[in-house]
This record gives structure tokens, C-alpha cells and sequence, in this order.
């Protein structure tokens, strides 16, 4: 039993679990669309190109935790929005061009954070988390957006389900598709920012795809398939932290770590049952 | 928001003027003109890249034509949530995790508007839609467990549940088997009592013939639209098939449009 409480005593360690918890959930939920939608690389790109707004913010605030949140959103936004309308009227393949853009703007980046003499280790926070470093603000932050982000997947249920299973359908039913693809990008963007403490930008792609991909493995509903995904997330935050504490790993490795073993078990599993 | 236009009862159902597509400069439709009443079932007929799925895009106002009009029941194609297009089965993800019962809900979703989750009378359109196909026994299904057969009569309980008055079918029979190719056309044939107008694209040009109203026969420009047996004559067949159309001894005809490349 001491075994699970003794870490638990630090209150950094509990704040810690919260955020690992939340983000879990809500990279998870948004996770289930883009893995349906095949848009794992955007989401990783989207990570990536956030990383000068990042970087601006904490030249210019010299870098609370709380600011830099805010920084993240805003970039993580208008990335995506960005990004989006680009690769629709693009004479490049939109592959091509959300590379070009990623490789771009995270060069930016990190060309940004290395005018700073102690560059070296705020680089590799921004780069893959810090999840000990939480503070009650930043949780609250973490709390607000995530519990938005999830109302929104919920009350657009309906809209969502029937844009990414058949776009065509969505168009003769009149939903207004341009408003809802773009909305479920402004969503990724939010939870991009949301998770930015916990994982970090180079791990990002795996909060919000692997959870998903181990329940797309499991269940034939999008409803189930949600549910089981913030179960193996939230499961892989608290097991992934816990490695992290006895044997001194970092977290964020630590976290996708678990969720990489999750995906493995079921992947093997669905192999066996098949036979 | 899902705005919807009321029907006036004394234009046609379809109204196409003076339609034309160009993908990259080279044109997909070519000046098509034509118009449908109420209850019409017509076959579209031509060679794979013929326009057939372009112009059920801008029949069902998914994709603008860069000139010319196209009104249903008097009115822009837009604010109308009465056409349904079936897709092509190979367009489909089949591995998405959704049941029959939920792909035949998503037909539902402009009526109950946003926000609102569906109600029990939606259930009930629903469970209706399934019985008239033959597929309650099945609708709580991973969608990829069904036959070809089955996944086609699924769309049309979709386009029932979305209360359809046009149906847009995109080659349903490819594919099929024997036995579920009739199958499909004799549920297509009961759902003349419900004054549904129907558009088919196929190949098969003897099923057109037996089974629709009227054959509509397309290669980017419209070359014949008629009775069966005015539009299937060697000079409007030839005009479309050009060398794929063999014509034996004893008056059979035979097209040669195996193997289809992948259609715009």
C-alpha cells in the first residue's frame, strides 16, 4: 500500500496525477477523431509548430508556466486554422506541405529558445514535458479548457460522427461542414496546448493517438471506443508516473511508455483472438 | 444552420440547365440539360469517367458546376436536405467503428437539428427504414460484418430515415452478386409507392432496361436520355462506348467495361 501513497505525499506528485489524469481524458476523446480521420501526422505537426509561440512567450514573459499556456493556445490555434486552409488550396500535396511548415516553424523554435544561455533545459521541458511541475493554476487552466473541449465533442456528437464517417452525407444534409472541420481543428489545437506540460510538443502525437489507436483495436462503437481510449490514457498518466517516481525516468517517456505497451497488449491480443 | 426550403408541388423535382464541370481544364460535363418529375426512376449509363458520380456531386449540391443551374423543386440544390447520395461501397470506410442502426441515424441528422440528441420517434423512422430494407435482424452490426448486399440496403434505410424524395445511387449493383443484384432492384422497385425519384448509375445496360423508366445515357455530353429501347440503338451506344462496343452476330451487344479505373 505504501508503495502507491508514499509518492502521493508530495503534493507535486498529486498535482502531477490530476494533470496526467485530465489530459489523458480529453487527448484520448479528441484522439478517437483523428485517428478515424487519418490526421496523426497534422496532430504532430501541430504540436511541433507551436514551439516558437512557446518560445516568443517565454522571451517576452520570461516564462511562467501560466503564461506560456496561453502563448501555446493562441499559436496552437492559429496553426491549425492555418495549416488547414493552406493544405486545401495547396499545389502541393498537403502532406508535403504540412511538412515543409512543422519542420519550419520548429526550427524557428528552437532557433528562439537558443538565444537564451540556459537554453538546454528549458528546451527539453517545452520538448517533452514536465508534468512535476504543475501548479494549481496551470491545473485549473488544464481543468477549464479540457471540460470545454470535451462539451463541445459531446454536444457535436451527432455532427462529427456523420462528417468523419461520410463527408458527402454531411454536405447534402446541409451541416455546415467548412464550420465543423475547422472547429474540430480549433479542438485538436486547444489539446495540443492543454497537454504541453505533461508531454511536451515531441511527444504530443502519441497522447493523441496511441490511447485511441488501442481502443479502435477493441470495439466497433465511437461511443465505447471513447471511453475505453480515456480509460487506457488515464491508466497510462498514473502507471506512467510511477515509473517515473521509482525509477527515475522522465515522465513524459514514462507516460507514453505505458501507452505504448497498452496499444502492444491489445495489438497481440487481437492477433491471438483472431488465431 | 440546417436551413430547409419547403417544396413547390408544381416545379419538377430536378431542373438541370446548361451544366459544366472542368477538373483541370479538361471538362467532366459538357453542357447537360434535363429535368425529372416526381416518382421518375432513371438509369445513368456510360463508360467508367463519363461524369455519372460528377453530376449526382452537383445534382445533390455537393460540388458547384462552373456554369449553368441546377434547381430542386425551383430552387438551388442548397438549402435542400430531400437528395440522398449513396456512395460507392469502395468509398467507405468499413472498418469505422459504427453499427447499421447508427450509420441509418446519421440520416436523421438534419431534421433533429443541432444539439439535440435523438428522440424515440427518430428511433422509430429508424427501426422503420430497417424493416423496409429487411435488416432489423442486424442493426446493432459493425457495418464491416455485412455483405455487399446488405451494405447497400443499409444507405437506402439512411436515405429513407433522412425522409429522401431524390435518391442518388452510385453504381450499387458493382460488385454484387446475382442474387443480391435483384434483390436490391426489387426493393428499389417497392419504393415506388413512396414517390421516390430515383437516379442510378450502371453498367449493366440490360438491368437499366428492365428495371427504370427511363435511360439516361452520359460521356461527358448528354447523348441520349429516353425510353429503354429509343436510347439503347447502336448509333447513341456507339457514340458512347466508341470502340469498347462489340456488336455480334444477331443483333446483341456487348460492352467491354470490365476493370474500371478509378472515377473522379
Amino acid at each position: 500500500m505504501s508503495f502507491f501513497l508514499e509518492p502521493l505525499q508530495y503534493e507535486f506528485m498529486q498535482r502531477g496525477m490530476i494533470a496526467a489524469i485530465l489530459v489523458g481524458i480529453v487527448c484520448a476523446v479528441v484522439g478517437t477523431y483523428v485517428v478515424l480521420r487519418g490526421m496523426a501526422f497534422f496532430g504532430d505537426a501541430l504540436a511541433h509548430t507551436i514551439l516558437p509561440g512557446i518560445a516568443l512567450g517565454y522571451l517576452i514573459s520570461g516564462g511562467t508556466r501560466e503564461s506560456l499556456f496561453w502563448w501555446a493556445l493562441g499559436t496552437a490555434v492559429i496553426a491549425a486554422l492555418g495549416i488547414g486552409a493552406l493544405s486545401k488550396n495547396s499545389e502541393i500535396k498537403e502532406d508535403t506541405a504540412i511538412g515543409i511548415i512543422f519542420a519550419g516553424m520548429f526550427a524557428l523554435g528552437i532557433a528562439l529558445i537558443s538565444t537564451v544561455r540556459s537554453y538546454a533545459v528549458d528546451l527539453s521541458h517545452f520538448l517533452f514535458g514536465d508534468v512535476l511541475s504543475v501548479s494549481t493554476q496551470s491545473l485549473w487552466l488544464i481543468l477549464i479548457f479540457g471540460s470545454l473541449t470535451l462539451l463541445i465533442v459531446f454536444a457535436l456528437y451527432k455532427e462529427f460522427l456523420t462528417l468523419s464517417f461520410d463527408p458527402i452525407l454531411a454536405a447534402t444534409l446541409r451541416l455546415p461542414v467548412g464550420l465543423l472541420n475547422n472547429l474540430l481543428l480549433a479542438l485538436i489545437a486547444v489539446t495540443v496546448a492543454v497537454s504541453l506540460q505533461t508531454v511536451g510538443v515531441a511527444l504530443m502525437v502519441a497522447m493523441l493517438v496511441t490511447p485511441a489507436a488501442t481502443a479502435y483495436l477493441l470495439t466497433r462503437r465511437l461511443a465505447q471506443m471513447m471511453m475505453l481510449a480515456a480509460v487506457f490514457a488515464s491508466l497510462s498518466g498514473i502507471i506512467g508516473l510511477y515509473l517515473s517516481y521509482y525509477l527515475s525516468i522522465a515522465s513524459g517517456a514514462a507516460i507514453v511508455l505505458t501507452a505504448t505497451f497498452f496499444f502492444l497488449l491489445a495489438f497481440v491480443w487481437r492477433r491471438i483472438r483472431a488465431g | 444552420m440546417y436551413s430547409h426550403i419547403h417544396h413547390q408541388a408544381n416545379q419538377p423535382i430536378l431542373d438541370v440547365q446548361h451544366i459544366n464541370v472542368r477538373y483541370d481544364g479538361s471538362a467532366a460535363l459538357e453542357d447537360i440539360n434535363f429535368h425529372l418529375h416526381v416518382g421518375e426512376r432513371v438509369a445513368v449509363v456510360g463508360p467508367n469517367g463519363a461524369g455519372k458520380s460528377t453530376l449526382f456531386k452537383v445534382v445533390s449540391g455537393v460540388l458547384p458546376p462552373n456554369s449553368g443551374d441546377v434547381t430542386i423543386f425551383g430552387s438551388r440544390p442548397r438549402g435542400h436536405v430531400c437528395i440522398a447520395y449513396i456512395p460507392q461501397r469502395s468509398q467507405v470506410d468499413w472498418n469505422f467503428p459504427v453499427s447499421v442502426a447508427d450509420v441509418v441515424m446519421m440520416g436523421r441528422s438534419a431534421k433533429l437539428g443541432p444539439l439535440n440528441w435523438p428522440h424515440k420517434g427518430d428511433w422509430d423512422v429508424v427501426h422503420h427504414a430497417l424493416q423496409t430494407v429487411e435488416l432489423s435482424d442486424l442493426a446493432t452490426r459493425q457495418i464491416g460484418q455485412l455483405s455487399g448486399g446488405q451494405q447497400q440496403r443499409m444507405f437506402i434505410a439512411r436515405a429513407l430515415a433522412q425522409e429522401a424524395e431524390l435518391m442518388l445511387m452510385d453504381e450499387p449493383l458493382t460488385g454484387l452478386d446475382t442474387p443480391s443484384q435483384e434483390g436490391l432492384l426489387n426493393l428499389l422497385d417497392t419504393l415506388r409507392g413512396q414517390k421516390v425519384t430515383l437516379m442510378v448509375a450502371t453498367h449493366d445496360l440490360d438491368q437499366a432496361a428492365r428495371h427504370f423508366d427511363r435511360i439516361m445515357l452520359l460521356n461527358h455530353r448528354l447523348i441520349a436520355f429516353d425510353e429503354p429501347q429509343n436510347v439503347l440503338q447502336t448509333d447513341y451506344l456507339l457514340q458512347a462506348y466508341g470502340g469498347r462496343l462489340k456488336i455480334q452476330s444477331g443483333g446483341t451487344m456487348v460492352v467491354d467495361d470490365c476493370c474500371p479505373p478509378e472515377e473522379k
